[in-house]
């Protein structure tokens, strides 16, 4: 591991203290990694009662902290459901994980601490996971009467209803979000470090190359295809347009006309009109 | 009162009494913002108690993954408003810790005081609250003078009275004028202890206060660890456990400082518990003050800390890391951090994932007064319904930080 430059929580040290748990939960530990100078072990979804109950009785985890969901939808079990756990007399934390979908309950924790209820009651209201044996599983920080789960990725930042006072009806109502202005997602990541999008004007680099060049050898090939030529080859004869006798004398140029005279020198004084065209000196 | 219900009662031969259930809020002064609490009692005796919280829900963990790492860092202010700049800091030190950034010492300096003057400012409206919950006027209207000193102090700091935003992931947004420095010693040495002392002077040994909050709301300690309670909650029970002792982060490890606990984990212990971490909080920022030294005030580091302006009209390279800092950020390694500290209400955590992208793939925010609030049917049961006031203002919550 790399030095600790930074300056965030320290408490006791890790060394040793994943393979001690591993070797401890046996086969309902997953798998257990130690990055960023945290622990985190990964569990089967079934054992995650007995997991826990092992943590805090045997190896000092007393407090559950937090129990976090988090949504990855390539995956083929999506939710993530993470434990953190202290242990305040080693000074230490863990977090255990487990993985779920949408149909597959988790089995509760409330057995083992209280403080489980209203955690696992929002990891449910944010992301639809189930906790089995959970008696209170009811939603907890979304409007009474929600729909959805807003915290999975495929649901929309800006939700699907909005609610507003009605004076005619004198009471709140539901209506569908219409937005003003489009929802506007600005992506600055370098082109060269990951743009999923088509900058304007790249499409054109990736056009594939022709076999024969497209060139007009003739005025009747237009290149804008059969009927465009064909409209060409009536208009357009051979030779250049035939000239029509029209009877009547061309109106040529004008005839120069005579030089005029010179002007004579106007009379009187010569006026100074610097004083209308520069500005005066202020001072 | 939105309802009764008849139950038979095996303590009257069958007659029929009744049991209230009554909405207390969402509106209601002491229930400290938007807090819908349903009550069945018995008579003026408090059975059940189910807490109905998300009214203030906004949604700021999704909001999050919407935003750059630094776009997403005033929404931390905005969650507790009552302490701001510690919701910063969880958030500031994850990033952090996921980076591997170093933080030059006078910006782990600053950190810290300006962390204990939100403690102060914290306690000072949670006190002043809690009081005026009980009945007692007059050690609000003081002791929110001192609030308003400490608002001014982060005015000067960072521009804003209460969303600063300041902290920034590898130190923070600006230096201080030494004149601040000062006036926040002065300050220490002199306003605040004596406003305090007066304020505290009408409360502490007062007949009425002590009726309303002694062995009210007991919590053994057992029930403490079992509910996850964390910061005053937890000391009260007796149990010494604060963050910036045992898990200290910047420069908490070298300053002196007791954690007050309390013996009888009552509404009281709560109350006194927070008013000794004022003296204390006064010590480390005190401390603080006298150890601060010159130096950078953020890292070094261009990939996460734009330069000064004086830099970019000199430089081009400089100029292109403050472009690319405020229109693309930085990428943060992937991986996934747990990082809690102690806010003036309790272990603040926040459990940040990253893809390796610039913005965070999840923020899980561990608020405070989640598990407190919780517990409110714990330790209400068997209070009568004026104590329920007295429960709420000793666990000191903030519904934009429990709601998020």
């Amino acid at each position: 591991m790399a030095k600790v430059l930074h300056s965030a929580p320290r408490y006791a040290t890790n060394d040793g203290v994943r393979d001690t748990l591993v070797s401890a939960l046996g086969d309902i530990a997953v798998d257990a990694r130690e990055e960023f100078g945290e622990i985190s072990i990964t569990v089967k979804r079934e054992g995650i009662e007995d997991a826990l109950r092992l943590l805090r009785d045997e190896h000092d985890y007393q407090q559950l902290m937090e129990i976090a969901g988090a949504d990855y939808p390539s995956r083929p079990e999506r939710f993530e459901v993470v434990y953190m756990l202290l242990s305040l007399t080693k000074n230490h934390r863990i977090m255990v994980k487990l993985s779920t979908d949408e149909a597959t309950p988790v089995p509760t924790v409330t057995t083992l601490w209280p403080v489980a209820g209203w955690l696992e009651r929002e990891v449910f209201d944010m992301y639809g996971v189930t906790f089995d044996g959970n008696t209170d599983l009811r939603r907890i920080l979304t409007d009474y009467g929600f729909e959805g789960h807003p915290f999975r990725k495929d649901f929309p930042l800006t939700g699907y209803t909005e609610l507003r006072y009605s004076e005619e009806e004198k009471r709140v109502v539901y209506e569908p979000v219409e937005l003003a202005q489009d929802f506007r997602s600005f992506d600055f990541t370098s082109p060269w470090e990951g743009a999923d999008y088509v900058l304007p004007g790249d499409e054109k680099a990736d056009a594939p190359p022709v076999d024969e060049p497209k060139t007009t050898g003739s005025p009747k090939q237009t290149g804008a295809g059969a009927k465009a030529d064909e409209k060409a080859a009536k208009t357009v004869s051979a030779g250049s347009p035939a000239e029509k006798e029209t009877g009547t004398k061309d109106a040529g140029a004008p005839e120069a006309t005579e030089n005029q005279p010179d002007r004579e020198p106007s009379k009187g004084d010569v006026h100074d009109t610097k004083g209308a065209t520069e500005p005066e000196d202020k001072e | 009162m939105s309802g009764l219900t008849y139950e038979q009662s095996p303590t009257t031969d069958g007659e029929e009494i009744s049991n209230y259930t009554i909405n207390f809020g969402p509106q209601h002064p002491a229930a400290h913002g938007v807090l819908r609490m349903v009550m069945e009692l018995d008579g003026e005796i408090i059975e059940r108690i189910d807490p109905h919280v998300g009214l203030l829900h906004r949604g700021t963990e999704k909001l999050i993954e919407y935003k750059t790492y630094l776009q997403a860092l005033p929404y931390f202010d905005r969650l507790d408003y009552c302490s701001p700049l510690a919701q910063e800091y969880s958030y500031v030190l994850a990033i952090e810790k996921l980076l591997n950034v170093e933080v030059p010492e006078r910006a782990q300096y600053l950190r810290v005081l300006f962390a204990e003057l939100t403690r102060i400012c914290n306690h000072m409206l949670n006190i002043g609250a809690h009081v005026m919950d009980v009945g007692a006027m007059t050690p609000n209207l003081w002791v929110f003078e001192l609030r308003e000193d400490c608002m001014n102090f982060f005015e000067r700091a960072s521009g804003a009275r209460m969303h600063a935003a300041w902290f920034r992931p590898g130190g923070v947004h600006q230096d201080v004028p030494l004149k601040l420095l000062t006036d926040i010693g002065d300050w220490v040495d002199g306003r605040l202890p004596e406003l305090f002392g007066d304020a505290m002077s009408l409360v502490l040994d007062n007949r009425i206060f002590k009726q309303r909050n002694v062995d009210i709301a007991h919590v053994s300690k057992e029930d403490a660890i079992a509910w996850g309670f964390s910061g005053p909650m937890i000391r009260a029970a007796g149990v010494p456990w604060d963050l910036r002792k045992s898990q200290p982060y910047d420069v908490y490890d070298r300053m002196n400082f007791e954690i007050p606990i309390g013996t009888n984990s009552d509404c009281y212990d709560r109350f006194m518990v927070r008013v000794k971490e004022v003296y204390e909080s006064a010590k480390i920022i005190k401390q603080c003050l006298a150890e601060m030294p010159e130096g950078p005030i953020a890292s070094e580091d261009r990939k996460v800390a734009p330069p000064k302006r004086a830099e970019m009209k000199q430089s081009m390279e400089a100029l292109i890391h403050h472009f690319k800092l405020y229109t693309e950020g930085f990428h943060v390694p992937a991986g996934e951090v747990y990082v809690a500290t102690e806010s003036p209400k309790g272990e603040f955590g926040v459990y940040l994932v990253s893809d390796g992208s610039n913005k965070p793939y999840r923020c899980k925010i561990r608020p405070t007064a989640f598990s407190h609030l919780q517990a409110m049917d714990f330790m209400c049961k068997g209070h009568m319904l004026p104590d329920a006031t007295a429960i709420l203002g000793a666990i000191d919550v903030v519904f934009g930080e429990c709601d998020r």
